[in-house]
């Protein structure tokens, strides 16, 4: 019993299922070795009877199928390659152009006869907002999630569950609008509350203004991001096998320690996953930034004071009075804001990959 | 480190549903009792209620009183994680938590009673596994995943992890009906042994297994589907399965019924 195979139902009943479970191809390359060709045609009297075996069919529906599915797979490559070509085929001149570093000069004008843009404090921008506002949403969103599949009522879980996706449902613009006009407010307040207390705080220093600041872009991205990581992170813990919750509250866990042992190590993966989501929403949003943060181009760690700006915001805000060079330069500035969500993208990927033996094993 | 076990009118419900009815058995410590009947005649419901993990699922309830070494278990004071530490449950299909090592499930339970130290969980992790018959097989891959065993090892696994908090009592609701004949021989050799130390419930649709593992076996019927389940014989197994006192355990063990 040595060699053992993954999963538990192949230990079967019998000595014959043990045997079928060792010999079961696991990995992808088996799958492909298998021929392409339909064997199943009866081709003489009775499906099973005797004669010769059927040819194998040189053109069939099976071959047709393949050579589809193989040019949709070519199409996507291509449009990506194309889209890539396209845009550094913008961004080069643009960067030329610029006769300041591109990576640390703070300020955006590339429209001047002499073209100054630099990249840095919209990219610093658009990362502190996003790790901020999913340091408040991940939180409240997971809390959302562990209360909607194993504490509410089936009732309030359902009614609740909606409401929430409802929330991903309202338009990006509206967010926009209602934070630079109603949450603002309080924001502002406790922007000034604040600055009273834990000035000594480099993050809630400065001398006001207050309020169109990187909080409030970065808590209306919060409510944003919030839906998609609570609704993704909901389904992942209804999934964990309810034996596995069994299994610690038989060892007599109490629920909140039966979360921890059975639940959020088994939804892991797909926390990651909805963080990522997350993330990938929060670094690309682009109105709702556009309108709640204060729009200015230095590198500062100042939460309350009217400021920040993120690449996708810049995009939105400049874009209309844009020369040939802007228009460059802001592509440009796409593909750093791309470079940087495959960072993050990638980054997910390693951390569920590490973990893959249990989480394979797991499925 | 064994306990009795005694259960006086016992009546469990799904919502509306009443599952078993009036059920009174006294189980003496360091034995292994059996509980057969055909499919839906409560015994698992039964086993479920011992360690009160019949009213995990939702509307279920119990009614009755349990008695473990004369301590009521469903008494309101009672600390329900208590009464699960202090009694074990071994699961149908083997459930180790997948996400864990071999390692790590067996001190689980440990670890949510709070132990921390190193040399205390190895220890601990080592006696469950030997207890087990299951640490020359796995001593050199303890850090791999649990769920990558074979399934009987897997079914070995969570027993280790069930004794190595050291319950008193322990239950197995049909813990071979998931295994190959040899897994199943391992672990009803595993039962001979731990039945030096803990008391032992087993539900079982094998009747050569009620015969060969237990003292003493108690007989559940249903009269029809949707009545509840009842006792109807419980006595020495040998007694049960030479020369029953009911009619019906007679038909049901001679295979006329069930």
């Amino acid at each position: 019993m040595g060699e053992t195979p993954h999963r538990s139902a192949d230990a079967g009943t019998g000595g014959t299922r043990v045997t079928e479970g060792h010999e079961r191809p696991t990995g992808a390359s088996a799958r492909v070795a298998e021929a392409p060709v339909s064997t199943r045609t009866p081709g003489g009297t009775g499906l099973g009877g005797g004669g010769a075996l059927p040819r194998a069919r040189a053109f069939g529906a099976e071959r047709a199928f393949r050579g589809l599915t193989l040019a949709a797979g070519t199409v996507v490559l291509v449009i990506i390659a194309a889209i890539a070509v396209f845009l550094v085929a913008k961004a080069v001149p643009a960067l030329r152009a610029d006769t300041e570093n591109f990576w640390t000069f703070e300020g955006w004008f590339p429209n001047d006869a002499e073209p100054k843009f630099g990249i840095g404090a919209l990219a610093f921008g658009t990362v502190l907002t996003a790790a901020l506002a999913l340091l408040v949403a991940v939180p409240v969103a997971l809390g959302i999630a562990l209360y909607l599949s194993h504490y509410a009522p089936r009732r309030v879980g359902t009614t609740l569950g909606f409401l929430i996706d409802l929330l991903a449902a309202v338009p990006s613009v509206v967010f926009g609008l209602w934070g630079r006009e109603i949450f603002l407010r309080p924001v502002h307040d406790f922007s000034i509350w604040l600055n009273k207390y834990f000035s000594w705080i480099p993050l809630f220093g400065g001398e006001g203004p207050f309020g169109k600041s990187i909080l409030l872009g970065s808590l209306v991205l919060a409510i944003m991001v919030l839906p998609i990581i609570t609704s993704l992170s909901r389904e992942v813990f209804l999934q964990t096998p309810t034996a596995n919750e069994e299994a610690a509250l038989a060892l007599g866990a109490t629920r909140w320690e039966m979360l921890r042992t059975a639940v959020l190590p088994y939804g892991r993966p797909g926390i990651i996953a909805a963080v990522m989501l997350g993330l990938g929403r929060a670094l690309g949003e682009t109105i709702a930034l556009a309108m709640t943060l204060g729009i200015t181009f230095n590198i500062s760690f100042n939460l309350i004071e009217n400021g920040g700006n993120s690449i996708a915001a810049n995009i939105a805000n400049t874009f209309g009075e844009a020369n040939e060079t802007g228009r460059g330069a802001l592509i440009a500035s796409g593909l750093v804001l791309f470079a940087i969500t495959l960072i993050v993208n990638i980054t997910a990927r390693v951390i569920i990959y590490r973990r893959r033996e249990f989480t394979e094993s797991a499925a | 480190m064994a306990k009795r076990i005694e259960a006086s009118n016992v009546t469990a419900y799904y919502g509306a549903f009443k599952a078993i009815e009036n059920i009174n058995i006294t189980v003496e410590p360091k034995t292994v009792t059996a509980l057969i009947g055909p499919s839906g005649c409560g015994k698992s419901t039964f086993l479920r209620s011992i360690n009160r993990m019949h009213e995990v699922l939702p509307g279920a309830r119990v009614e009755g009183s349990l008695t473990i070494d004369d301590q009521d278990i469903y008494d309101r004071d009672v600390d329900v994680t208590a009464v699960r530490r202090m009694i074990g449950m071994v699961f149908q299909r083997p459930n180790p938590f997948p996400t864990m090592s071999i390692y790590e499930n067996v001190v689980a339970g440990l670890r949510l009673n709070g132990v921390r130290k190193k040399s205390i969980l190895d220890e601990a992790a080592e006696k469950a596994l030997r207890s087990a018959n299951l640490w020359d097989e796995v001593m050199d891959r303890l850090g791999k995943p649990g769920a990558g065993l074979s399934g009987g090892q897997q079914q070995r696994l969570c027993i280790a992890r069930t004794i190595a908090v050291e319950p008193q009592v322990v239950l197995m609701d049909e813990p071979c009906s998931a295994l190959d004949p040899i897994s199943t021989l391992a672990i009803e050799d595993l039962m001979f042994q731990l039945k030096d130390k803990f008391t032992i419930i087993i539900v079982t649709h094998n009747m050569q297994q009620a015969a060969r593992v237990s003292d003493r076996t108690a007989f559940f019927s249903i009269e029809k589907t949707g009545d509840p389940g009842r006792l109807i014989e419980y006595d020495n197994t040998q007694k049960i399965f030479s020369n029953p006192s009911q009619k019906k355990t007679e038909d049901y063990i001679t295979g006329r019924f069930g």
